[in-house]
């Protein structure tokens, strides 16, 4: 784990710098003939092995010269990305610093092992990618400050970036302004919709309607307990599930509390949930909050023999902080799982470990994270161009069959069709899949009857 | 794992047996809140209090305990996983020990050369935290981890049917009464004790009689981080461990301190009783969003009437 994080601190920048210096000099320098088609592939080559691509597991794939040079640079980029005959620039945008590290880590994990399978595959329109990584520390207004320099200084072709929907919310303005390309990883509140931005993690009816349904059909839930951190994404999700039970499941909600970040004090609640007796406690609590409240549970009696409890915030990550014996058998309803049973993730866990350690855990938000690379790379084939505008015309529609989660389609209003499944805590920190839903789910960001 | 029967629910009816269990386990509640508290506030208090160092890395140093009790539980569950129900006691000394020892080095480093700058040491112990937190991030990693508790700490205290104690509760309450205890009977009966006094009373005065008044410096102020590291260590139990854990305690343990009064031990034991009891009764009643709120507007309230807090040492300066 430490020797994967210094790797991921020390490598970016310099790196990304120095070579992008020397490819402009070389563009500068080079005659426009045909010929020096073998002179390029030799500089390629010992790039790459100065760069180290550590992509061992794949074969080192011959950069495919003759697709790049299909594909002119002065016809795929007309509006001066940093984009040159041999690679294209993206941008990274996560918290390396602060207290969002704990959260986001993940997901830059994720992203450079999209970015690197896919170079290793021979890049996208027959360029390497290359990264340029920008550190939010956890603080909203340097994310702003750091999406403005990506597009106006780097003039990436896309980031991949943001987790909570505070820094979204504060990037938002300038994606749309310098016209950017975001693709945000993260599950969150949903009444948002954007040129873009791609989200492909769910918006709140898909991972919230699901759950709630299945508690009532399967386990019989008629009353309520909704609990959250006291912010945007918790408030937003329990009054759509509010709305919801009240409105559609004619059920009941008996309780409805927040408790601000960082709380770490849950046994009043407790007793509360104690005094309500819901047939179903639905729990939205975030960070550290989430290990102090479940130990917390734990420890006042209340385990999964004796009550049901659903929640949307704890994946894979967050267990390894909780401690799966703290919170064995209660329910969680998320679109990913690292115990998913198929090939693609088998391939996909496989792959995330070589490289970050046999201790390394996937949670919902980091394979959402894996997903955004893939469908930009799928979403600029389709375009044949890096041009923003057109790859925000071209999304709709993408489809990546090799996804982890399955099969995820972009929809109209960029957001993602996909499953949402129950999975079951287990000792281990891993969930066993309990129930998924039979079809994809529509991403439905402005729900009628639900505001 | 099989389903728990659902309640039968015909409205919120109770049972007077229920009532009194409900009122049981939320004064629990209150009380176990208290030793929370008082535990992260005592290292602060004689830190603070004692010296006048304002130590805003005083969290790390829990964290630092916190990690300890991690380390230790995953060498003995590699190395010798039939001690795993004692661990517990060996950790919490050594959690002592460590965060002693850093804090006497960060004393001798940083804090010494600052007592004449009361207001930078907030500075300068600021740094120091941002300093600990990325340490802990490239040693641990920036994910959350869970120390694996003994058995006995995990679950609830059954006295009859309905009524559940929650033993890491318990074990908090102990520690806390322990430490506390040890804190009073050094302070007043030992010889380290009547040094900090003299020194708190009067730095050249006691200097001039032969104290070593940096030597008392610096004992005082490890002694307060080792508290600190002893609390991390307890609070594994109820919270997290992660490179940033300490910032959730570090608002409490001020307020506790602050509005006990500095330099009163009293003080902050009847400030934490008392920051515990309406925070915990309050949450109970209404939202925990508007509990904090109600709690912190009646803490400023009282500290505008009384600025030197709930009890004040009665010194001539």
């Amino acid at each position: 784990m430490s020797a994967a994080m210094r790797r991921l601190e020390s490598t970016p920048f310099s790196l990304a710098l120095f070579d992008r210096k020397e490819n402009l000099m070389s563009r500068r320098n080079r005659p426009e003939t045909p010929d020096t088609e073998v002179l390029s592939s030799d500089a390629l080559t010992r790039r790459r092995i100065a760069m180290g691509l550590a992509a061992a597991p794949f074969a080192a794939a011959v950069p495919n010269l003759s697709f790049a040079a299909d594909h002119p640079t002065a016809k795929v980029n007309t509006t001066g990305l940093a984009v040159t005959d041999k690679e294209v620039i993206v941008g990274q945008l996560h918290s390396a610093t602060g207290t969002m590290a704990i959260s986001e880590t993940g997901s830059i994990q994720a992203e450079r092992l999209a970015i690197e399978q896919i170079n290793a595959m021979g890049g996208v329109l027959g360029r390497q990618i290359k990264i340029i990584q920008e550190d939010g520390q956890s603080d909203w207004p340097t994310f702003a400050e750091k999406a403005k320099k990506l597009l106006v200084n780097d003039k990436v072709a896309a980031v991949f970036g943001c987790w909570t929907s505070a820094s979204r919310k504060a990037v938002l303005p300038v994606f749309e302004k310098e016209n950017g390309m975001l693709y945000y990883p993260t599950f969150y509140e949903g009444l948002e919709q954007s040129k873009n931005v791609i989200y492909t993690g769910q918006e709140a009816t898909q991972q919230i309607i699901y759950g709630l349904d299945w508690v009532a059909k399967e386990k019989g839930a008629k009353s309520f307990f909704l609990i959250g951190s006291d912010y945007i994404w918790p408030r937003t999700s329990n009054k759509i599930a509010r709305k919801h039970i009240e409105n559609f499941q004619k059920a009941k909600v008996v309780g409805e509390e927040y408790y601000p970040l960082g709380h770490t004090n849950f046994n009043s609640l407790i007793n509360k949930i104690k005094v309500a007796k819901p047939d179903c406690v639905y729990a939205i609590v975030v960070g550290g909050s989430n290990v102090a409240f479940y130990k917390q549970m734990k420890a006042a009696g209340i385990t999964a023999d004796k009550q049901l409890l659903l929640t949307i915030s704890v994946t894979e990550d967050e267990l390894l902080g909780i401690g799966g014996e703290n919170c064995n058998g209660f329910y969680a309803c998320m679109k990913y799982f690292q115990s998913l049973d198929n090939a693609n993730n088998k391939k996909f866990v496989d792959a995330f470990k070589a490289k970050y350690g046999a201790k390394a855990v996937i949670g919902d938000v980091t394979q959402a994270a894996y997903l955004g690379p893939w469908l930009w790379k799928a979403t600029v084939e389709k375009a044949g161009s890096f041009d923003i505008d057109k790859v925000a015309a071209a999304s709709p529609g993408i489809e990546f069959k090799g996804a982890p989660e399955g099969y995820v389609k972009i929809h109209e209003n960029h957001h993602l069709w996909s499953k949402a499944r129950i999975g079951q805590i287990q000792t281990d920190g891993q969930f066993k899949m309990i129930a998924e839903s039979a079809d994809l789910i529509e991403p439905n960001p402005f729900p009628k009857g639900y505001q | 794992m099989p389903d728990p029967p659902l309640p039968v629910h015909e409205g919120v009816s109770m049972t007077a047996a229920e009532i009194t269990n409900i009122v049981m386990m939320q004064g629990f509640a209150g009380l176990s809140l208290f030793s929370v508290l008082l535990l992260m506030g005592l290292g602060l208090a004689i830190i603070f209090g004692q010296m006048g160092v304002i130590n805003m890395a005083h969290g790390e140093f829990m964290t630092i305990g916190a990690y300890t009790i991690f380390l230790c539980s995953s060498l003995t569950q590699t190395y010798a996983p039939s001690f795993m129900p004692y661990y517990f006691f060996v950790a919490i000394v050594t959690a002592f020990i460590l965060a002693f020892a850093f804090g006497w080095l960060a004393e001798w480093a940083l804090i010494r050369h600052l007592y004449r700058r009361p207001l930078d040491t907030l500075l300068a112990t600021w740094g120091l935290s941002l300093g600990m937190q990325q340490a802990f991030r490239s040693t641990f990693g920036a994910k959350e981890v869970s120390p694996t508790l003994p058995e006995w700490l995990l679950g609830s205290w059954m006295p009859h049917e309905g009524l559940d104690i929650p033993i890491n509760g318990l074990f908090v309450m102990g520690l806390t009464l322990l430490v506390t205890g040890g804190v009073f009977l050094m302070l007043y009966r030992s010889r380290w004790g009547l040094r900090v006094r003299a020194t708190v009373a009067n730095r050249t005065m006691a200097n001039a009689i032969g104290i070593n008044t940096r030597k008392t410096d610096r004992m005082t102020f490890a002694i307060g981080c080792g508290i600190a590291g002893v609390a991390g260590a307890a609070f594994t139990t109820i919270g997290s461990t992660g490179p940033t854990s300490g910032s959730l305690y570090i608002v409490d343990a001020f307020l506790v301190v602050t509005f006990g009064g500095a330099a009163s031990l009293l003080g902050t034991v009847a400030s934490a009783f008392g920051i515990a009891q309406t925070q915990s009764v309050s949450e109970f009643f209404m939202t925990g969003s508007m509990a904090r709120v109600l709690t912190l507007l009646l803490i400023i309230s009282i500290l505008m009437i009384r600025p030197q807090g709930l009890f004040a040492a009665k010194v001539r300066r």
